[in-house]
């Protein structure tokens, strides 16, 4: 890429230059997970990775879901489906902050004209029984990024630290593209034969999302498949290491950790609709971190969590 | 004497931390210099949001020798004590020198401690002080194992000669070498720079775009932010909290004023100020002669070649999106608010208050009756009372406090006007949260204060119920600030209310009267069944009354409890008046001492009258009085309480005493009458001078017995007499 990229022109430009930028820095560039999850943190490739101390370095675009946020596709600014860019490395190196300003030239934020400033936000995940220390980032008064450093995930803690970036797509291409309404940012090149908008790609699915998350997602269905996930993963954790068909040690986290990833969504869901009171609402995340921690001592028990036998 | 200077250089410190941290280096650093025996002239620290720096002058260059002599054991005790003694005392049995002593011959042993360069210590205890720093929060980061506030990447650490001649102090923490460079601004600094002294560190920080110290910056931004809004005709908004926060969010602050939309300038200046403060850190710049705010001021930390301009459009773009959302919160609300609130106070039924004491919903209920009942004694109306209680807390519910929960209250107050409510509903709906601490303003408005009130009286008398009291330092209620609440509710607006009364009618409603309600439906039922008899006998009945009489006890209980809670706090409060325990002591043993209005009248007279000299000699004068009397009672086995008669008196002066008390004591029981104390003791301090006299002239304790019957009645009539606005035996001295 050249040293001056100039500004991007379209949402798909800023995902694909973050894409290369990260890959240049010796990123793993992974998908998107397959499941629905409410925040890039729940992929994998981070929960998981974080766990243990094998070296990993990762970045991918995450669909993420927070149905409550939905609003029709009416809002600005505000979508029950979104974007979010995900960088993990681990053990975070110690040029972090300036390996995260490049990524913002990347995109076309000239450092010389803007004021970027590393503002104290700690995060704390309660249904990943997980927390870090670290910053929103600025970009004149705008929050871009959340930049973490893992302290403990799934009641383990992180040794050696990774170092987490979490990118609002959405919000920061509106910034970077100069677009008020985020529905009418250009999604693709804007002189391609066919141009679509932000709102051209999911207007409708917002609407349709939307109806369905709040008003007719069928909660008794929704209760069960929790119950059903819940049991599910406890039963996966139980199974004994060793496999007898093959004779290998498997110890299962990850199909384990598809089932918290599903209890989690399936409690958004819930809670949009309306039927989680303020007390069962904190019985319910205790229910999700505690699916969440077996997965993480599972995980620490496989080799890709630092275990030898 | 050399200086030392230390920077630890760090990625970005959260603001709130940077001050504390500061000082905690300084103290930390210089104590244990100290305590390794390095005295210094002088010491500062600073702080930018990416580093600590210390600088100590006049620091000595080498730690004194200490030299220590100890004594060991004798010269034929076992080798294994001679051994022991060496070995703390790191020396051979050769370096022992033999003495005499009383007990026979000992050994001594002179250890000398020879003094050390400063460098090693400074080491050491930096080393130290890094490895061990308070930081509220701290982490640690990559693969290594040190923590700190976040990755801490280099350390400077120079002692400078009186040549300027600088030296790096050896020092490695967990890799981190001590050198002697560091770096300027992030973005406008050119790259490392290595220092040679205190002096030589802050000039070239300044040149590359780093003001250390604080309160400089913070000077600076106050400085040119009025400067800005004062060529526009407008004034800064004042606040301190904000100030320090900006200054810790900023090496090289460059001050930006913006305008507010003009669509978003309807909204109220509460929302503005608060939106643009919490979210934005964005101070708030009014029109004098509109008291409407019109415009911000940010506060960059970048100088651009455009002047700031992109970043103040980008700060006014999300300024903007900000306000559409308090905007959007407004207007929602206002459309529940015209409807008269009802939507949001049926929420709060399903708001929990707390577990025991039910949802906010039935909190709000009881406080609407109690400010109902209180309502006569504070001169408000009830119904408005009642009405003011029972929508006073409805803006909870609201978007717009949902958001931004600083501004409960004052978003009420918006609201109730908007349902149409009285003003003085509308003031009580903001200002039945105050006094929120002993400086925080009263209110008066006697429909305020009734609603006010209530809120403290039914948190405290609920609290007791459930038996959560505060301890020691735990107080995560705030039951004491609600305690002081309502003694400068009712002494600030002098409030005649009997709080024993209230606690205890108020309490049955956690309990008591539930109970009692049950013994009611059992008693109807058993009415109902009165032709059977095998029903009479009622066990339901037994256990009902048995919880109802063990609920009214507690209820009981409770509030007495509450009572001394109150006074215990108010003793507080008056002794920050400036009124003597023994004072409030004396006044708290008469009787009505839970009508706090009346106690502190009492107390106030009293200690004005203490600080004249009548007083003062008058309780001397009751004191001698009641001694000589209690004495002569408990020989004689009876109470002297009536009877002197003037006929036996033998004296002028105790003819002049009778005197003196039938005028004092006319004047005193009207005065008490009218619960005015300050007459009643000025007329008791008058009775100085004949009761002085009287003891003077005249022996109490005298053959004739009549006589001294009759004096010791009279006596009684001084400690009657006196004892009527306060106990002054429990005054002091």
């Amino acid at each position: 890429m050249a040293d001056n990229p100039g500004k991007p022109r379209s949402f798909q430009e800023i995902i694909l230059r973050l894409q290369t930028y990260w890959a240049e820095q010796g990123c793993a560039i992974m998908q998107p997970y397959d499941m629905e999850v409410g925040a890039g943190t729940f992929h994998p490739a981070t929960t998981m990775r974080s766990l243990g101390s094998k070296p990993w370095a990762a970045a991918y675009v995450q669909p993420s879901r927070r149905p409550t946020d939905g609003r029709y596709g009416d809002s600005p600014n505000r979508w029950q489906h979104y974007y979010q860019y995900q960088v993990i490395i681990k053990p975070s190196p110690p040029d972090l902050q300036a390996i995260y300003l490049g990524s913002l030239k990347a995109i076309g934020i000239d450092m010389d004209l803007h004021d970027i400033r590393f503002v104290e936000d700690d995060w704390e995940s309660p249904t990943l029984g997980a927390w870090g220390l670290g910053w929103e980032v600025w970009c004149d008064g705008m929050e871009v990024s959340q930049f973490t450093y893992f302290q403990q995930v799934g009641g383990h803690d992180c040794k050696p630290v990774s170092g987490e970036l979490t990118y609002g797509l959405e919000r920061l291409a509106m910034y970077v593209l100069g677009f008020d309404d985020g529905n009418e940012m250009p999604f693709n090149d804007p002189d391609a034969p066919i141009t679509l908008t932000y709102g051209d790609v999911f207007r409708e699915a917002e609407a349709q999302y939307a109806r369905w998350n709040f008003d007719v997602a069928d909660t008794d269905t929704l209760l069960q498949h929790f119950l059903d996930a819940e049991a599910e993963c406890a039963r996966i954790l139980d199974a004994p290491e060793d496999d007898p068909k093959t004779g290998r040690r498997i110890v299962m986290a990850l199909p384990a950790y598809d089932q918290c990833i599903k209890a989690s969504h399936i409690f958004n869901l819930l809670d949009a609709r309306g039927v989680i009171s303020v007390t069962e609402r904190q019985a319910y995340i205790g229910r999700v971190r505690t699916l969440a921690k077996a997965c993480a001592d599972a995980f620490v028990q496989t080799e890709a969590g630092g275990y030898a036998a | 004497m050399p200086d030392l200077l230390i920077e630890l250089f760090s990625e970005e410190i959260p603001a709130r931390m940077q001050t504390r941290a500061a000082e905690d280096l300084k103290a930390r650093m210089t104590d244990a210099l100290v305590e390794a025996g390095l005295t210094y002239a002088g010491a500062a620290a600073f702080s930018t949001p990416r580093r600590l720096t210390l600088t100590v002058q006049g620091l000595l260059s080498e730690s004194p020798t200490v030299k220590e002599e100890r004594k060991g054991p004798k010269v034929d005790a076992p080798d294994k004590a001679i051994e022991g003694f060496l070995r703390g005392a790191g020396l051979t049995r050769d370096n022992l020198e033999v003495r005499d002593d009383k007990k026979g011959q000992v050994y001594f042993a002179s250890i000398t401690k020879p003094g050390r360069p400063a460098a090693e210590i400074i080491a050491e205890v930096l080393e130290d002080v890094i490895r061990n720093f308070p930081w509220p929060k701290s982490m640690r980061w990559g693969a290594g194992s040190l923590r700190w506030v976040r990755p801490l990447h280099s350390i400077l650490c120079i002692l400078t000669d009186d040549a300027g001649e600088a030296t790096v102090v050896d020092l490695d923490v967990d890799g981190i070498k001590a050198g002697n460079a560091t770096e300027g601004h992030r973005f406008m600094g050119e790259g490392r720079f290595a220092v040679t002294s205190f002096e030589d560190y802050a000039a070239k920080l300044k040149r590359n775009k780093v003001v250390l110290d604080a309160e400089e910056r913070a000077a600076h931004i106050w400085q040119d932010a009025t400067n800005q809004a004062f060529a526009s005709g407008l004034e800064v908004v004042e606040d301190k909290g904000l100030l320090a926060e900006v200054a810790g969010l900023v090496e090289w602050p460059v001050v930006l004023m913006g305008a507010i939309d003009e669509a978003f300038l309807g909204l109220p200046p509460e929302v503005l100020k608060t939106s643009m403060k919490e979210h934005q850190k964005f101070f708030s710049v009014r029109n004098p002669k509109t008291g409407r705010i019109e415009r911000f001021i940010t506060v960059a930390n970048m100088e651009t070649a455009d002047q700031g301009a992109t970043i103040l459009a980008g700060n006014d773009r999300v300024l903007s999106a900000r306000l559409a959302d308090g905007a959007f919160f407004w207007e929602n609300d206002l459309r529940v608010a015209r409807a008269g609130m009802d939507e949001w106070i049926a929420k709060l039924e399903n708001v929990t208050f707390e577990r025991r004491l039910g949802s906010q919903a039935e909190r709000i209920t009881r406080i609407a009756a109690l400010a109902r009942e209180l309502a006569p004694a504070v001169g408000a109306d009830p119904d408005l009372a009642e009405q003011a209680a029972k929508v006073a807390k409805a803006d909870l519910s609201s978007e717009m406090v949902y958001e931004f929960p600083e501004l409960q209250g004052v978003m009420g107050r918006y609201y109730a006007l908007e349902a149409g409510m009285p003003e003085d509903v509308a003031m009580a709906a903001q200002e039945h949260y105050s006094p929120l601490g002993p400086s925080d303003a009263v209110p008066t408005g006697p429909v305020s204060v009734a609603v006010a009130l209530a809120d403290k009286l039914d948190l405290l008398t609920g609290f007791w119920a459930i038996d959560e009291k505060p301890t020691g330092s735990k107080d995560p209620f705030a039951l004491r600030r609600a305690a002081l609440g309502v003694i400068r509710l009712v002494v600030e607006n002098t409030i005649k209310l009997k709080l024993s009364g209230v606690f205890f009618e108020h309490g049955r409603k956690f309990g008591a009267d539930q109970a009692k309600e049950r013994i009611r439906l059992e008693a109807k039922r058993l009415r109902a069944e009165y032709e059977n008899p095998e029903n009479r006998e009622s066990e339901e009945m037994h256990d009902a009354i048995k919880v109802a009489g063990e609920a009214m006890y507690q209820t009981d209980e409770a509030s007495r409890d509450l009572v001394n809670f109150i006074q215990d706090r108010l003793k507080v409060y008056l002794r920050d008046q400036g009124i003597r325990h023994d004072v409030i002591d004396a006044c708290l043993a008469m009787p009505n001492n839970d009508d706090l209005a009346l106690l502190v009248k009492r107390a106030t007279a009293l200690s004005d009258a203490l600080k004249t000299d009548d007083g003062e000699n008058l309780v001397q004068g009751f004191k001698r009085a009641n001694n000589i009397l209690t004495q002569a009672e408990e020989k004689d086995g009876v109470e002297y309480s009536y009877g002197a008669d003037v006929k036996f008196a033998e004296t002028d002066e105790e003819k002049a005493l009778f005197a003196a008390l039938d005028t004092a004591e006319a004047q005193i029981s009207k005065a008490m009458e009218a619960e005015d104390f300050a007459t009643a003791m000025g007329s008791m301090a008058r009775l100085r001078g004949p009761i002085d006299a009287f003891f003077e002239a005249v022996q109490i304790n005298t053959d004739n017995d009549v006589i001294r019957r009759n004096r010791l009645n009279l006596l009684s009539r001084i400690r009657q007499i006196c004892g009527q606005a306060a106990d002054l035996t429990r005054i002091e001295g």
